[in-house]
């Protein structure tokens, strides 16, 4: 692994006990709140697997909530994130499953937002604190969290591509991974691009009136 | 002539590349990161400046407050070794202290506080608890101990590339050895030793735990991982001591690093973070467990809210 950074051999800096059950969860959690992008009123947490099994000894159900909420995966309040979920009148569930699957640390986030609309995120917890938001409302995707991201909704035909690539090159935002999915041709599709530099809400406007195949467009 | 991008290939090519340029481990750690391009020097200097002050607190924390684990399984000890330090302690003051400043931070981590992972979280003790407590005693500045923990990590970084780091893939060895590696290294480093003195002393540690299994009792970072850490922070004080002797280690560090892999991925399953054999599996660390999961379950009754 030659993307290893000194910042990840001494860190990084984290609310213990463990990097992937505890940092990682809340970092997935994070990622959920930003793919939202919206005021959250309720959340339903799954946990599976290793996470469902020695979870609460290790603070992940608090984790969560705190991702969530939006602290970081240092933050010192997630240790009380249940008292501050409560005062910011966010309703909590959590539910413990033995169901099967792919990943050990696996965690599935059912939230509604502030105009009742709920969207689905699963993420995996894949070790020293990285993670993988694997789907969002049922469609497979591959987000890290590590750098600015891009989440386009599209119609799928020719062209697509192209133009929003031209648009973030004129605008000299360098594409560091770019990955792209459908439901089916001609369907509903999707691009994942994450940038090495923040695309602004001026970018963004821009990309939108390009490109006029767009549906919707989250930056996470 | 060796350029950068190969330098972290091995402890050979490290060592060759720092004797080129007349550096530090620590300095060439330094490069490495600015030419990854994502920051300048002094954002690179003030970001680890940043971690340092989070180790210096997570000991303070341990030593002083009344720290206790979610499970309730840890807590208090590393402060009562701390004041035991002071009655002519066997093992010496010295190595007391730094011990029970290791075994502080994991307290702490167990606790859910603030810590630094050195390399991971199960081992996040053990490097500052050696870099921080010998550091007072020798009274170095924060800009040298800052050069400690990049020395430290150019010396985890060796082992993360040509190894592992990762108890669910080699053992404890993985984890709090290589913690202590780093410790080692970055203590030899800072009192003048050379980049090949370092890295001996980072090989002797790993020699004296090579095999070393993590049984993990109730899947927890607590027992053993605590008083692993306080072991791991004497493995590393003597190892330390040993090199700036004159004593070498006769198996080179590179051929270690190799064998811990090997040996690592030669350690049953059961023994690699699964929490289903060792100490995991004991009578006592099985109805442990029991508890543990009891008092999961009685959570899990009033999860919601």
């Amino acid at each position: 692994m030659d993307t290893f950074s000194v910042f990840d051999i001494v860190g990084p800096r984290m609310i213990g006990p463990s990097s992937s059950h505890t940092a990682g969860a809340a970092k997935i959690a994070l990622m959920a709140r930003r793919i939202i992008g919206r005021p959250i009123r309720e959340v339903r947490f799954t946990l599976y697997g290793s996470f469902a099994e020695t979870g609460r000894g290790h603070g992940t159900d608090k984790a969560l909530v705190a991702g969530i909420l939006g602290f970081a995966p240092d933050d010192s309040r997630i240790p009380n994130a249940y008292e501050y979920a409560k005062e910011s009148g966010v309703l909590i569930n959590m539910i413990m499953s033995d169901e099967p699957t792919r990943h050990p640390n696996t965690v599935k986030i059912e939230a509604c937002d502030d105009n009742d609309r709920w969207t689905e995120v699963m993420g995996e917890s894949i070790g020293g604190g990285n993670i993988l938001i694997t789907e969002i409302d049922h469609l497979a995707v591959e987000l890290s969290g590590d750098y600015p991201t891009l989440i386009i909704r599209h119609h799928d035909e020719p062209g697509v591509i192209a133009e929003v690539s031209h648009v973030l090159a004129q605008m000299r935002v360098n594409i560091a991974f770019m990955r792209v999915f459908r439901h089916g041709r001609g369907e509903d599709a999707y691009m994942c691009i994450e940038t090495d530099t923040e695309v602004t809400e001026g970018m963004q406007m821009i990309i939108v009136q390009l490109c006029h195949s767009i549906r919707q467009l989250i930056v996470v | 002539m060796i350029t950068l991008t190969d330098a972290f290939e091995s402890g050979k090519t490290l060592c060759e590349f720092c004797m080129q340029e007349n550096i530090t481990l620590a300095e060439a750690m330094i490069r490495r990161e600015i030419a990854m391009g994502e920051m300048s020097r002094e954002e690179i200097l003030e970001e680890m400046h940043k971690s340092l002050l989070v180790m210096r607190e997570s000991i303070r924390r341990g030593l002083e407050e009344h720290v206790e684990s979610v499970s309730k399984l840890s807590g208090g000890e590393a402060m009562r070794l701390f004041r035991y330090a002071k009655y002519e302690p066997f093992s010496g003051a010295n190595t007391c202290r730094v011990a029970a400043s290791a075994m502080a931070v994991v307290e702490v981590n167990a606790a859910m506080g603030q810590i630094v992972a050195a390399p991971t979280a199960g081992a996040s003790g053990i490097l500052p608890g050696v870099l921080l407590e010998i550091g007072v005693e020798r009274e170095w500045s924060d800009e040298k101990l800052v050069q400690g923990l990049f020395c430290a990590g150019a010396v985890g970084l060796l082992f993360a590339k040509n190894a592992t780091i990762s108890g669910a893939e080699g053992g404890c060895q993985a984890e709090t050895g290589v913690g202590s590696a780093m410790a080692a290294a970055s203590i030899v480093e800072l009192s003048g030793g050379s980049p090949e003195q370092a890295l001996d002393a980072a090989a002797m540690t790993i020699k004296n735990v090579m095999g070393l299994v993590c049984d993990p009792v109730a899947g927890l970072v607590e027992c053993p991982c605590i008083k692993r850490n306080a072991l791991g922070a004497s493995n590393a004080l003597l190892c330390a001591d040993m090199t700036m002797c004159g004593i070498t280690s006769l198996i080179p560090f590179d051929e270690v690093v190799a064998a811990m892999l090997a040996v690592g991925h030669d350690i049953r399953r059961e023994y690699r973070e699964t929490a289903m054999g060792g100490l995991a599996t004991t009578p006592t660390g099985k109805a442990v467990a029991e508890k543990v999961h009891r008092f999961q379950e009685f959570e899990r009754g009033r999860a919601t809210i």
